[in-house]
Order: structure tokens, then C-alpha cells, then sequence
């Protein structure tokens, strides 16, 4: 968004009225760091899930304590409870297409998945599960409005969160619609298809709201392409359209692919929310696998075929659409590992120099540094100990496939599994001590293929994977500049989905994989001790802060529920 | 998405498919010499009843080589009601092809040398007539696992293997020990069952108490990163014989 563009909206908020007290969000919140609110997804643009707030610091946080809990149901609500219960929820407005919902537990009824981020506006929360969305006090979880949206289907495997533009918000369904709400009352101001539901399209993204535009994605596990939209947030209409993969003869992209039919069908689904530089005006993200996605005999036979732009960190115009730069992460990946993960953005010293980097931990087990202005490679590490698929890295520092640990007929033992070293758990980076913390998984699997004929192949078919074992799970930093883990703390549950946040005060916030909120104290080049914990059974998204009366707040979710705790 | 059609009509239409359309895409639709494989194709997604299918059948696609096809709108639809029975992806299905391509002396020498694996097994043992216990592949996911993790499978449940307690001994700064069968750990908290059966736990705090965690999977978990895939693929061979 250009400067005098920048300040009509400013001017035009004032106008309206949008100041201290009032509710909708003053866009000039999205470009700092999240102190008093949490406006997008990562709280902010870079992704890099560092709090500067320091009121709860290493030698208070052993006080901090439980301030309200708030447990929500999904679906229509209403009702009358009984005699012994609380009073039922409001009851939720309704709407989508279907006239018949799918049912979908979790969406239309029953405890939802809370996997996503929550939005702290002035003192509201809001927040979404698939097919549902809430507006919730945030000083005692008091329910304001809850939406509802009828399914016609489609995998309700999560949603990551919602966006907010002045007082509208935006969400995206499983059955692939762009919901716009009105924040104060939760009212439908209108909905758009985003994908083609026929083509077994899903969408989970959290959509990001940068200037005028609301920044959309969607998934599919079919062979389908991937694809980034920009809609107006206005009038919901669509301002551009970037396909993932070639299209058309003479796309730049196809001499990487087998055949014009195999791009068309090829995958780089955009399912992840993305980064943003103000600067340069970049909107930076990952991209999906290839498909399908266990043999590339059609799709890439031969080794020039690097299937892009799939597994690849991209570079977008936000005002245009266009791809500035990428760099792909897994050329030619042939085991369903995306490279979605958050492109964190950092302002550090690399090789002595001050640069602008951005940083992704992938799925794939290795680790990238590139400059997030032109792309330039400048560093990759395998992260994973565990990761045995690469034969080493290129010229490039791209990790080259070892097709024998494709899916093969007699077996191959792999790591990392299918679910990946890390996945779409949220990592975080800390300026103060200069690490970038992730959660990292070590299974082995047999990988087995099921059918030697790759024409048999769509989708995710065609593999029979068993999980045989794992080094175990354990939070680890990277120091960026080196490639060096610091340290490697062991965790003791499994558990995926573990997303981080690290703040001023020292202090890592997340699930320790065995049911407790924990918040542990980072020594630099030590390993953290665990300072504070509650066991409050599951914590299913990654854990945010911000401030409200002068008070900071943590705030999780889990287990159907929303947990916020400060210090009393 | 499709709701299936009457057998009738899905034959006729795999008929009619073979006669018109499987040299350029395939007998089987997924593909042939200069046709694109049509199962996953966007069009036959979208189509609901030949009323995608039936104007490109009719019409070709000059464009991309297609000739027009001189067939009924009737005959067409059934063309796409076999098209939509067609399975989409086999995802999570076992695959029931022949593993085994080691070599059964190779995997008896690993077995007895280089492998190390006498130190806990033997064929006469623990091992005798594991051959004819399990399939292949099975014993081949047993090899690496050792029975344990749960061997989570994306389609099937768990082998029916025995597999011994991990076991944890807690001890105490006094000097008190305890030890049992481990219920469950964290960073916050460690829970046994002793040798009474009784369920113990006890509140950890850094180092206190002192707690110590067997696994007798450990060998096969420190084994992880050293495989190879030949000798998995050995041991398999020469365990096959073991009926």
C-alpha cells in the first residue's frame, strides 16, 4: 500500500471515528508490534511470535494465574440447557449455503477445534473453528455473538484464525466460501467462493489483511491446483489471482514439469497464512507439496524437473499479484511434505553485515536463511538429526532427493513421517537472545508403495506408511547465523501442533506435549527450565499476549475452551 | 460428490468409453498415448451428470487435438457415470505387493554378526517359527520397531505383539527408591505402577527426585538413524524362513 493511500485510511478512520474506545481496528496496529492487541494472525507481519512486553518476566511469572475460562460449543446453539448448567450461549447466527449441513462434530455441534489464532481488538476476542466464529470479551470470556455457517462439506480439518479490517472480519470455511462478518454484531455482510468445491478443495487459512487487500488461501489433497487470491475487503470482490503452478504454454514455470496436464494438476496449495514487508511491499509465504504426491514418474521424470513453484518460499507483490522471488525448499518432493511453514522475517546481522532475512524451519527437516528482498540464498541447515531422504545439499543449498528413500515396494525406513519435523505449529524467534525456537518431531516410517503403476497415483494415494519408532520430540533453537542447534530439550509427550511465543521477560510460552501450559525461562545458549505450568489438559493453538487495563494477559486455547491468565 | 448409478448404466458406459475413447486416455481413464488421465480430471469433478462432459465430447477441443465424437447426449452420460465410479485415490489402502527382495543368507549373517541382534533374539527362541506367525511386511515393520511405538499404520490397528512394560526407578534425596512400570512422565510429574500393581506418582522438580527411564526397546530405538534399508530388507528374507 503506497503512503498517501496509507494515510486517507488513517484520515478516513479518524473521520469515522474509529479512536481510543472504539472497536473496529485502526490499520496503522497491523505495521508494529503487537503490545495492547493481537490485529492478524501472528500478531504481527513477521511471524517471528515475539512479544516486547515484559510485565510477566522470569521472576514474577511463578505468580501468574488463572484469570477466566471460557468453553464454547459449535453449531447452531440456542437451546435451553437444564436445570443444573450454566444458561446456554447466545444463540448463533446463522448462514451458508447448504440447506442440509454435513454433520461434523466439531462444527455442528460439540466441543470445536480451537487450533487457530484468536484476534484481540479492544477488548474483544474473536475467534473461529471450522464453520464457526465468536466474538468474546476479553476481560471475562463473556460471549458476545457466536456465527454459524451451514457446511455443504469438505475436510473440517481445522481453521487457522480470522482477519480484521476496520470493523468487517473475514473467514474461510471448509466447503472453500471467504465469510465477511461485521465485528460488532456478528451479522453476514456477504460471502464468496473462493475454490471449486466439485474439485475437492479445502480451506483453512487464516486469511491475512494487508492495505486493502484480504489475502486468501485454500488446500486440496486431490490433484488440483494451488492458488493465492487477493479479495477487496469492501465489496468482497476479487482483486488477483496467483496460480502456484503453470497454467498455459508458455508459462515460464512449465519446462519444470513432465507435461502441461501434470502442472495443471500439480499441487503448491497456498493452506498457510504468510509474512509481510512493509518495506518492499512483499507479501512472502510457502507453498505445498507436489501431486501426486508419492511417485513423480509422470510429473518430474526427469531430474530437471523441479515441479515448480511446490515446496518453495514465494515472494508476492501484495498490490499486483506477482511472483518477485522464490526459492524452493524441496525440489521434486516425493513425500507430501509442504513447505507452508511461517516465512519468519528478521532484521539480524548475517556474516557481519546487517541484512533482512527471512527464515523457515520446513517440514523436510532443514532449515533456510535467505535475503527476504531478493531471495538470495545464505544459509540451510538440516535441523532434524533425524531427516535420512537427502543425499546432501546442491549449489543452491536445496536439500537433493535420494530416490531411494521414495516410497518403494520393499520399504524404505524414512524420517521424517508424514506429519513432518514440524508442520504448521507456529515457531518463534527471539531478537533477545538471537535463536529461532521450533518443536521438532523425529519418527521413522516404513514408507511402502502400493501401486508401480504411477497412473494409479492421485492425490495421496498409493502409500502405506508405518510409523516404527521416533528420537522423540524436543524444543530446539537455531542460531541462524551458524546453523548450530544451542541446545536440544527433550520433551517427554509426543504431541504435535505445539506453536511457540517467546517474550521480553524472558520467557517461551507453550505446551509441553503432556497436557500443560508451561512458560520456561530462556538462558541464551543454556537450556530453558521450566518456570511456571498449568496442567489444563491440552493447549491446541499457540499461545498469544497482549495487554488490556494495563495488565498482560497469555492467552490459550484447548480442548474447546479459551484460557486467559495474568498475574494477580 | 457423485452418487453412485445404476450398474447398468456404468457398464454400458465403460463400454462405450473402451470403444471411443481409451486409445487416446487409457483403458482404465487415467491416462493414455495423447489423452490426459481423466479421473482426476477437473471437468469429470465438476460434471454431475454428463452436462460438462457431454458439449466436449460432441464439440472436441481442437485446440488440444480432441476430435468430436458423434455420440448421443444419452450415451455420453453414461460414459460419465462410469467416469464417476471410477476410485479417485486408493489413499491409506495397504499395499499387497510381494516385499520381499532380500537375501535370506545375508540376513542370517546380519542376524548373527554384524546386526548384534543374538544379544536379545534367537531363532530358536523368542524368533522360532516367526515365519509363519506374521506376513512379511509385518515382520519387516517388527524388525525396525521391535513391537513397540504402537506401530501406528495410517489403515490398520496395531500387530498383536506382547511388548514388555518400560520401567522407571524414582529415587528420593533420602536415598528412597521406587520402582515399577511407567504410567506416565513429564518435566512436572513422574506415575508408576509398582510391583503390587499399586499406581504411585510423585511431583518433580528439576532433579528431584532423581528419576531414571528403561525402555527394553532402547536398541532398536537407538538403531533408527544406523539402518540400512538392504539389511532390513535381509533380515526380512531370512525371518521368513524361520517357519
Amino acid at each position: 500500500m503506497t503512503r498517501t493511500v496509507a494515510l486517507v485510511l488513517l484520515i478516513g478512520s479518524c473521520l469515522t471515528g474509529s479512536s481510543l474506545g472504539a472497536q473496529g481496528l485502526d490499520s496503522a496496529t497491523l505495521t508494529r508490534p503487537a503490545t495492547n492487541a493481537w490485529p492478524t494472525y501472528a500478531g504481527d507481519y513477521s511471524q517471528r511470535r515475539f512479544s516486547t512486553l515484559n510485565q510477566i518476566d522470569t521472576t514474577n511469572v511463578r505468580h501468574l494465574t488463572l484469570a477466566w475460562v471460557r468453553r464454547l460449543t459449535a453449531g447452531a446453539g440456542g437451546g435451553e440447557g437444564n436445570w443444573f448448567g450454566p444458561p446456554p450461549g447466545p444463540p448463533a447466527i446463522t448462514g451458508g449455503v447448504a440447506e442440509n449441513p454435513v454433520n461434523a462434530p466439531g462444527s455442528t455441534s460439540g466441543s470445536p477445534r480451537l487450533s487457530g489464532s484468536i484476534l484481540q481488538v479492544n477488548g474483544i476476542l474473536y475467534l473461529s473453528s471450522p464453520d464457526n466464529a465468536w466474538a468474546i470479551d476479553a476481560r471475562d470470556g463473556h460471549v458476545l455473538w457466536h456465527y454459524w455457517w451451514k457446511s455443504r462439506g469438505g475436510t473440517h480439518i481445522g481453521s487457522r484464525g480470522m482477519a480484521m479490517y476496520g470493523d468487517w472480519l473475514y473467514f474461510e470455511t471448509p466447503d472453500d466460501y471467504l465469510v465477511s462478518l461485521d465485528a460488532k454484531t456478528g451479522a453476514e455482510r456477504w460471502h464468496k467462493e473462493i475454490s471449486d468445491f466439485s474439485q475437492q478443495y479445502f480451506s483453512t487459512m487464516a486469511p491475512v489483511v494487508v492495505g486493502n487487500h484480504v489475502l486468501v488461501g485454500t488446500g486440496d489433497d486431490l490433484d488440483a491446483p494451488g492458488f493465492l487470491q487477493s479479495f477487496d475487503p469492501t465489496t468482497g470482490e476479487l482483486q488477483w489471482k496467483l496460480y502456484t503452478v503453470p497454467m498455459e504454454k508458455g508459462d515460464a514455470a512449465l519446462s519444470t514439469w513432465g507435461s502441461l496436464d501434470a502442472a495443471r494438476h500439480g499441487g503448491a496449495q497456498v493452506w498457510m497464512p504468510g509474512s509481510y514487508d512493509p518495506e518492499t511491499q512483499l507479501y512472502i509465504f510457502g507453498t505445498g507439496n507436489p501431486v501426486p504426491a508419492y511417485t513423480a514418474a509422470l510429473r518430474a521424470p526427469r531430474d530437471t524437473h523441479t515441479n515448480l513453484y511446490t515446496c518453495a518460499v514465494v515472494a508476492v507483490n501484495v498490490n499486483t499479484g506477482k511472483i518477485v522471488w522464490y526459492y524452493q525448499t524441496s525440489p521434486n518432493d516425493t513425500h507430501d511434505w509442504d513447505s507452508t511453514q511461517p516465512p519468519v522475517l528478521v532484521d539480524g546481522t548475517f556474516a557481519g553485515k546487517p541484512r533482512k532475512l527471512v527464515m523457515q524451519a520446513a517440514r523436510n527437516g532443514y532449515f533456510f536463511v535467505l535475503d527476504r528482498t531478493t531471495g538470495e540464498h545464505l544459509l540451510t541447515v538440516k535441523y532434524s538429526d533425524a531427516a535420512n531422504w537427502a543425499a546432501g545439499l546442491n549449489a543452491k543449498g536445496q536439500p537433493v532427493r535420494n530416490p531411494a528413500k521414495d516410497n518403494t515396494v520393499a520399504g524404505s525406513l524414512v524420517s521424517p513421517d508424514n506429519g513432518g519435523a514440524t508442520n504448521w505449529n507456529p515457531p518463534s524467534y527471539s531478537p533477545q537472545t538471537g535463536l529461532f525456537y521450533i518443536v521438532l518431531h523425529e519418527v521413522y516410517t516404513m514408507y511402502y508403495l502400493t501401486n508401480t503403476d504411477p497412473r494409479m497415483l492421485v492425490g495421496l494415494g498409493g502409500s502405506e506408511q508405518v510409523d516404527v519408532g521416533s528420537l522423540g520430540a524436543s524444543l530446539i533453537a537455531i542460531d541462524y547465523q551458524t546453523g548450530k542447534l544451542a541446545w536440544k530439550y527433550r520433551l517427554w509427550g509426543g504431541g504435535g501442533g505445539i506453536g511457540l511465543l517467546t517474550t521480553a521477560g524472558g520467557l517461551l510460552f507453550m505446551h509441553d506435549g503432556s497436557g500443560s501450559l508451561v512458560a520456561y525461562g530462556l538462558q541464551g545458549a543454556k537450556p530453558p527450565t521450566p518456570l511456571w505450568h498449568a496442567q489444563i489438559g491440552s493447549v491446541d493453538n499457540a499461545p498469544e499476549t497482549y495487554t488490556l487495563d494495563g495488565q498482560q494477559y497469555v492467552l490459550v486455547a484447548g480442548d474447546g475452551a479459551v484460557w486467559a491468565f495474568s498475574l494477580q | 460428490m457423485h452418487p453412485p448409478a445404476a450398474p447398468e448404466q456404468v457398464a454400458h458406459g465403460q463400454l462405450l468409453f473402451r470403444s471411443n475413447c481409451s486409445f487416446c486416455h487409457g483403458s482404465d481413464a487415467r491416462g493414455g498415448e495423447k489423452g490426459p488421465n481423466l479421473v482426476r480430471d477437473q471437468v469429470v469433478l465438476r460434471d454431475q451428470n454428463g452436462e460438462v462432459i457431454t458439449p466436449i465430447v460432441q464439440n472436441g477441443i481442437p485446440s488440444a487435438g480432441m476430435p468430436k465424437f458423434a455420440l448421443s447426449a444419452a450415451d455420453i452420460t453414461d460414459i460419465a457415470a462410469w467416469l464417476h465410479s471410477q476410485p479417485l485415490s486408493d489413499r491409506g489402502e495397504p499395499s499387497r505387493l510381494d516385499i520381499l527382495v532380500g537375501d535370506a543368507k545375508a540376513g542370517a549373517a546380519y542376524f548373527n554378526g554384524a546386526g548384534r541382534c543374538t544379544q536379545c533374539h534367537s531363532t530358536t527362541g523368542d524368533l522360532a517359527g516367526i515365519g509363519g506367525r506374521y506376513e512379511p511386511k509385518m515382520i519387516q515393520n517388527l524388525i525396525v520397531s521391535g513391537g513397540g511405538y504402537g506401530m501406528r499404520r495410517r489403515s490398520a490397528g496395531a500387530p498383536p505383539v506382547k511388548q514388555q512394560p518400560v520401567t522407571v526407578t524414582v529415587t528420593f534425596p533420602s536415598g528412597e527408591r521406587v520402582q515399577g512400570a511407567l504410567d506416565h512422565i513429564s518435566a512436572f510429574i513422574i506415575a508408576l505402577r509398582d510391583s503390587n500393581g499399586t499406581y504411585r506418582s510423585f511431583a518433580r522438580h528439576d532433579s528431584i527426585p532423581k528419576v531414571v527411564v528403561t525402555n527394553p526397546l532402547q536398541w532398536h530405538i537407538d538403531m533408527l538413524p544406523q539402518w540400512r534399508d538392504a539389511d532390513i530388507h535381509d533380515l526380512t528374507a531370512y525371518f521368513v524362513t524361520l517357519k
